[in-house]
């Protein structure tokens, strides 16, 4: 069981390095959309481990919050307002 | 723990891990794209497909469809809102790409 743990660590290692040395912005906004991702999945595996519910309502806010954050990031991107 | 719960979650290590190795190698924001969404989406899903299949019928496992079905809305959004600003931001495709048909479409401003 802690074979999993360690190998999303790994994963999100893999993305902090990408958010560090990505060479354009966009390839940081995408190193942090996974990041997101992946912290959902660690979540259910850590409610999977403990079976407790308190990890799901994490994992549920957590998606939430990951996808409101990098729609912001897209329409930076794009060079438009927030109200547009 | 089931056997099958074991199977799932290896599966749902190699995605992310594949995802994750993608992201890392390939040439351009695109190509990183296509790689690191579809893997690590796949990934969350068959994890908390385990879940579902571990607890039964549980408060959990009701949690564990609602993040299924937001993951499953959300995240092909989230990488076309990306895919689409990066597109018309200017950014460049890689040199070895062939064809880029979004171009008809919406002539590629360049950056400034």
């Amino acid at each position: 069981m802690e074979v999993f743990l360690i190998l999303l660590l790994l994963c999100c290692f893999l993305c902090l390095y990408r958010v560090g040395a990505g060479p354009t912005p966009p390839d940081r906004t995408v190193a942090i959309d996974i990041l997101g991702i992946l912290m959902v999945g660690f979540c259910a595996i850590l409610s999977l481990y403990t079976g407790k519910d308190l990890y799901m309502n994490v994992a549920i806010s957590w998606a939430l919050l990951s996808f409101i954050g990098t729609t912001a990031l897209a329409k930076y991107l794009e060079g438009r307002t927030f109200d547009e | 723990m089931s056997s099958l719960v074991i199977i799932l979650l290896s599966l749902a290590a190699f995605f992310n891990f594949a995802g994750c190795v993608g992201m890392l190698r390939f040439p351009d924001i695109y190509n990183r794209l296509q790689a690191s969404t579809k893997c690590a989406t796949l990934g969350t899903i068959l994890i908390l497909t385990a879940l579902i299949v571990h607890f039964g019928w549980n408060s959990i496992s009701i949690k564990a469809i609602f993040c299924i079905v937001f993951v499953l809305l959300t995240s092909p959004a989230a990488a076309h809102a990306i895919s689409r600003g990066s597109h018309r931001a200017g950014f460049p495709l890689w040199e070895g790409s062939i064809m880029d048909r979004y171009r008809d479409d919406f002539p590629q401003k360049p950056r400034e």
